[in-house]
């Protein structure tokens, strides 16, 4: 795979110079909000069983592994951050490298840098502000904003209810709408046809002057979520778009263990229809949820997005020293 | 022929849709950050030239199309149709004027041509990037003018006509590029 050439940076030394600077701001972000500053391990002895995503497995041989222990390297420091949250590390932030196997394109890497972060007590209006003020910390200039729910972008993109509209009808938005190829795909499952309606309509169109935070997502896609009840009911999630890009994605954190275990095992059991290997469990998250975590908010920012952002690129390979083909 | 899985996806690659071959222009990975990814492509339609847009979802698998390109050179047009060869295995093939296409405005016989074949069957055909060709007829300019601005057109032996400078003659050999139609220089036979 390697040619003449290829031991080059894609990132100008101009971009990278732009990239610390970004990383600096959040640093005194942070610093100046009294956040914390954690470190937690890239190794984990459980998977991510969101289906939706891949993890990147590896081995350990040493010792206490004489014959070695398989480990998986973190989609998410989500899980490692909560048991510090419910070990009483109080709000707490990092930046680090996470890894999604079968991920790569303009806006993609297999390997890329996360912000994440905590804050107990806080709602998700108020991380959502918080998210904002950082956002235009980095770029050195307030940005504004729309908050809109899951719902109403749908509705003012496509006409339709995401949260009512079975999966044909679904279909039917994506035809009418354009979507070359829609009438032949075989998608499973309604949220299947929700990403392809989001990711293809919906999206291109927000954050066109500035930040669009939706919110109240369908519970099928809560994901790490609380769902509250109501009519519908809506998780507690938000995402972050900026000029068509998705940036962020924040939670209301579900605290409760039980439920905790019972995505887990639909997340595998779900793994398991589509022929994916089931992830083991993560007991060491279900214990610290059993022992009590505090009500917190959460959000992770793709450090790379915002970069790109910040300097304009189009492109993830111009604001990364090497990407996975260089790597 | 084999089959092709999205992961495999990148400009070049030729594939089966809906019966015609295409090529694969552009490839984008589209994927939510806790959803289902898709590679949403743009393809040229091998037959028709038309390019169009498509969806996968990521994983799903697509037909490979039997297309080669190979270098034949061109032997003769009988009226209706233009005959190329093999320069290796000397087999002989036919091409129409819809495969032909542009090309047959600047290639000559013996000039050696990217052929598209399709199941064995000619697509395209597309001429060399340089060629010399006569100049049958143009306008006789002022001699003395080297400056190259203005220039005036000049029928070649093909049938194309290019804007060649004021100061060359009719049957003059001058270079082309084919890929622009524009005129690089005069040759000295």
């Amino acid at each position: 795979m390697s040619s003449v050439g290829d031991w080059r940076p894609t990132a100008s030394l101009e971009v990278l110079a732009a990239r610390a600077r970004v990383l600096a701001e959040i640093r005194g972000f942070f610093a100046e909000a009294g956040v914390l500053e954690v470190e937690t391990p890239a190794l984990s002895s459980a998977g991510a069983t969101d289906p939706a995503l891949g993890s990147l497995g590896t081995r350990y041989t040493g010792p206490l592994a004489p014959s070695g222990a398989r480990l998986w390297l973190h989609t998410s420091p989500e899980f490692p951050m909560k048991r510090l949250l419910a070990a009483g590390s109080g709000a707490i932030w990092q930046i680090c490298k996470v890894f999604r196997d079968g991920e790569r394109g303009s806006r993609h890497n297999p390997e890329f840098s996360l912000l994440e972060w905590y804050r107990p007590g806080m709602s998700l209006a108020a991380l959502m502000d918080e998210v904002a003020a950082l956002i235009g910390r980095v770029l050195g200039h307030p940005v504004g904003e729309e908050r809109l729910t899951y719902a109403a972008v749908f509705e003012r993109a496509l006409g339709v209810d995401p949260h009512g509209e079975p999966a044909a009808g679904l279909q039917a938005a994506a035809v009418r709408a354009g979507v070359a190829g829609a009438s032949r795909l075989e998608l499973t499952g309604r949220d299947a046809w929700l990403d392809l309606l989001m990711s293809h309509c919906v999206e291109p169109g927000l954050g066109a002057n500035g930040i669009t935070f939706v919110h109240d997502y369908p519970p099928s896609q809560a994901a790490l979520a609380r769902v509250r009840d109501g009519d519908p009911p809506v998780a507690e999630r938000f995402e972050v778009y900026v000029r068509g890009v998705e940036l962020a994605n924040g939670f209301h954190e579900l605290a409760d263990a039980t439920e905790q275990r019972r995505r887990f095992e639909a997340d595998n059991a779900r793994r398991r229809f589509a022929g994916l290997p089931a992830m083991p469990l993560d007991e060491r998250l279900l214990g610290a949820l059993e022992a009590g975590l505090p009500d917190c908010c959460g959000v992770a920012l793709g450090v790379d997005r915002l970069v790109m952002l910040a300097t304009g690129a189009e492109r993830i390979d111009e604001v990364i020293a090497f990407p996975v083909e260089r790597a | 022929m084999g089959i092709y899985s999205t992961n495999e996806f990148k400009g070049g690659l030729k594939i089966m849709l809906d019966g015609d071959p295409y090529t694969i222009i552009e490839n984008e990975f589209v994927k939510p950050g806790k959803g289902q990814a898709f590679n949403r492509v743009r393809i040229r339609n091998l037959k028709t030239g038309r390019v169009i847009e498509r969806t996968f979802k990521s994983g799903d698998t697509v037909e490979a199309a039997d297309v080669v390109e190979t270098n034949m050179q061109y032997l003769y047009n009988d009226g209706e149709q233009w005959h190329f060869m093999h320069p290796e295995t000397f087999e002989q093939l036919t091409a129409d004027a819809t495969a032909v296409g542009d090309a047959a405005k600047w290639i000559k016989e013996q000039d050696v041509c990217i052929v598209t074949l399709w199941n064995g069957v000619p697509l395209g055909v597309a001429p060399p990037n340089f060629v010399v060709l006569n100049i049958v007829e143009t306008d006789p300019g002022v001699r003395g003018d080297t400056s190259g601005g203005g220039g005036k057109p000049a029928t070649l032996e093909t049938g194309a006509v290019v804007r060649v400078p004021l100061f060359v003659q009719t049957g003059e050999l001058i270079k082309v590029d084919t890929r622009t139609g524009e005129y690089v220089s005069r040759v000295k036979e």
